[in-house]
């Protein structure tokens, strides 16, 4: 991730072709941290690795357009939101936890006992 | 470090501008610092902290943001409304801001390290937007459910209340109360510049909301709970005893409409801002002597205001004709206003309420009611005593003159029901005694501090001329008044 990075899109090869399918994300940092680089690279190995290049990745940097934050009720950074497909869904922290990561992007079914936790 | 200890030990205040508050915090919440308010559900916690910012932005010139967990701009602004702020136009006007913080637990998944900076980003724009002096929190426990690590969050917490600090801001967090805790999520281990608790508790199907300051570093403040209300015109709290010590004793002098009893009275009436009790048995005439006393207000050119527990201001009009009073034409002109209420209508804290709104509202000169009897059966004789403090501490600090009348049984001559004579001025004694065969009214000053009264009994009439006391009679013997 580059220092001065305002607004930025990584678009991946394949995104172009079928919009409807892509996965529209949306990452929510506040400058450049250990976190919010940790992030951005777990989260773009996650992509390669279970989106098929049929991902966009928005990098919004808080400190410079904070007006943004509440438009996606931002408390915590860094915060990923899926915003296509729908439902929206948020997971915050560095995404180290790959399984926990694809379990909130609905790319894998959540585990048996967190499920009844929840119900 | 004697001759520096004073100023510096001086904690700088902001008024929060809610009244009756400011006075129990004396002078105001702890600027550049947060205040907790605590309470349990529907305590006005809400409410509280918007007045602050409400008042703030409208009355002081310090513009303030209310960083919302529960209720959304629209519920806010509906909120305040029925304390009668809008809350609306002072958002448009760029006094006052409100953002709505919307965290649901289920729609976030957690994994690895994060921070609140989120959170700080949004507070900072929001008061750079505005230039905010005031921050209202509420109620930031909703991250406590919301987000799961607790560490990270007490940590965040710590941070946040830190730096609103920093910032130059005076801020208002509410908190929920807790079992065996002050509250839920022990918030007040980061909050304690300043802790107000309060209370909504119902006694005998009457409810009252309580204030307690239970800390503030650096400053003294009423210990005492407060009563407080919250009706149309925002919150008002009632402080019992500090209001009393203030009031300037006024030295002006004005006619009870009587000429015989302002004889009695050091031959030129009751004290102005002095309250006054008339007690005495069923038909002795107490009625009478307050309309008398409104009428003579009236015809000063000053307002009087009736609080009429027992009659219809029809009746009560009917009845005055009849002793000669014509207090229509004062109604008509704008000068008398009779509020007839049944004393059961309400709570004591909805009377209060009431009275209090009233007499805001009209500013009487003189303010009667007839007759506080009544209202006993609505509270226990605690709570009507309270009730009654705080309202003449109220009328003491306007300079209004205030005329209670309590029936007394016979038999019971000095010995009011509700034990109030310790806070009035001025008590006097209507009664019957028998004179042979005939039934005959009598009239005495039992005190009257701070002038020489008579202490004679005195023989009056109430006729269609009025009411005619035989002050004439043998020489009055005076005293003055312990």
């Amino acid at each position: 991730m580059n220092k001065g990075t305002n607004r930025r899109s990584m678009q991946a090869s394949g995104a172009g072709r079928r919009k409807p399918l892509g996965w529209q994300l949306r990452l929510y940092v506040a400058g450049t941290t250990p976190k919010s680089v940790a992030a951005f690279a777990n989260l773009k190995k996650i992509c390669e690795t279970h989106m098929g290049g049929k991902y966009r990745i928005e990098i919004i940097d808080l400190l410079r357009n904070p007006q943004l934050a509440s438009g996606d009720q931002i408390v915590a950074v860094p915060t990923l939101v899926r915003r296509l497909p729908h439902p929206v869904k948020k997971i915050i922290g560095d995404l180290s936890n790959t399984e926990r990561v694809l379990v909130g992007l609905d790319l894998k079914p959540a585990p048996l006992s967190r499920a009844a936790s929840q119900a | 470090m004697a001759a520096k200890a004073s100023p510096a030990r001086t904690v700088a205040k902001a008024e929060t501008g809610l009244t009756g508050l400011d006075q129990v915090l004396y002078g105001g919440v702890p600027r550049d610092r947060n205040t907790l308010l605590v309470g349990g559900p529907g305590s006005g916690k809400t409410l509280i902290g918007m007045e602050f910012l409400l008042r703030g932005a409208r009355d002081f010139g310090e513009p303030g943001i209310c960083m919302s967990f529960e209720e959304t701009p629209e519920q806010l602004a509906g909120n305040v409304f029925s304390l009668g702020y809008d809350l609306n136009s002072l958002i448009r006007a760029g006094k006052l801001l409100v953002d709505y913080v919307y965290i649901e637990r289920k729609e976030i998944e957690e994994t690895g390290e994060y921070d609140l900076e989120g959170l700080f980003i949004r507070l900072e724009h929001a008061i750079n937007r505005i230039k905010a002096r005031r921050v209202l929190l509420d109620t930031i426990e909703v991250l406590f459910s919301g987000l799961g690590n607790e560490a990270i969050l007490r940590a965040e917490l710590r941070r946040l209340f830190r730096w609103l600090s920093n910032h130059g801001l005076t801020a208002m967090v509410t908190a929920e109360s807790g079992q065996g805790a002050l509250t839920r999520y022990g918030l007040e281990e980061y909050v304690a510049d300043c802790v107000l608790l309060l209370d909504h508790r119902v006694n005998g199907q009457v409810s009252t909301r309580r204030l307690r300051v239970l800390k503030y570093r650096g400053s003294a403040h009423g210990t005492d709970e407060y009563p407080f209300l919250i009706d149309k015109k925002g919150i008002s709290v009632f402080p019992i005893t500090s209001l009393g010590l203030t009031h300037q004793a006024r030295t002006e002098r004005i006619s009870s409409g009587i000429a015989g009893l302002d004889q009695m009275l050091g031959r030129e009436g009751f004290f102005r801002g002095s309250s006054i009790l008339v007690t005495g048995t069923a038909g002795t005439g107490k009625s009478s002597f307050a309309a008398f006393f409104a009428d003579s207000a009236c015809a000063r050119g000053e307002r009087a205001l009736y609080f009429a527990f027992e009659e219809s201001p029809s009746q009560i009009l009917r009845n005055m004709r009849s002793v000669g009073l014509n207090l229509e034409r004062w109604i008509k002109r704008g000068l008398l206003r009779i509020h007839a209420v049944r004393p059961t209508s309400n709570g004591l804290e909805g009377h209060l309420a009431a009275m209090h709104n009233l007499i805001t509202d009209y500013k009487p000169a003189i303010v009667l009611i007839d007759p506080i009897t009544n209202l006993i059966s609505v509270g226990n004789v605690g709570a009507v005593k309270a009730m009654l403090t705080r309202l003449i501490d109220f009328l003491k600090l306007e300079g209004i003159t205030a005329m209670f009348t309590n029936l007394t049984l016979q038999g019971e001559l000095e010995q009011t029901a509700i034990g109030i004579s310790s806070l009035m001025d001025t008590w006097i004694l209507l009664r019957d005694a028998d004179m042979g065969e005939a039934r005959r009214r009598v009239i005495y000053v039992l005190k009257s501090r701070g002038m020489a009264h008579s202490n004679r009994m005195v023989g009056f009439e109430i006729s269609e001329r009025g009411i005619t006391l035989h002050t004439d009679g043998p020489a009055l013997q005076q005293r003055t008044s312990a």
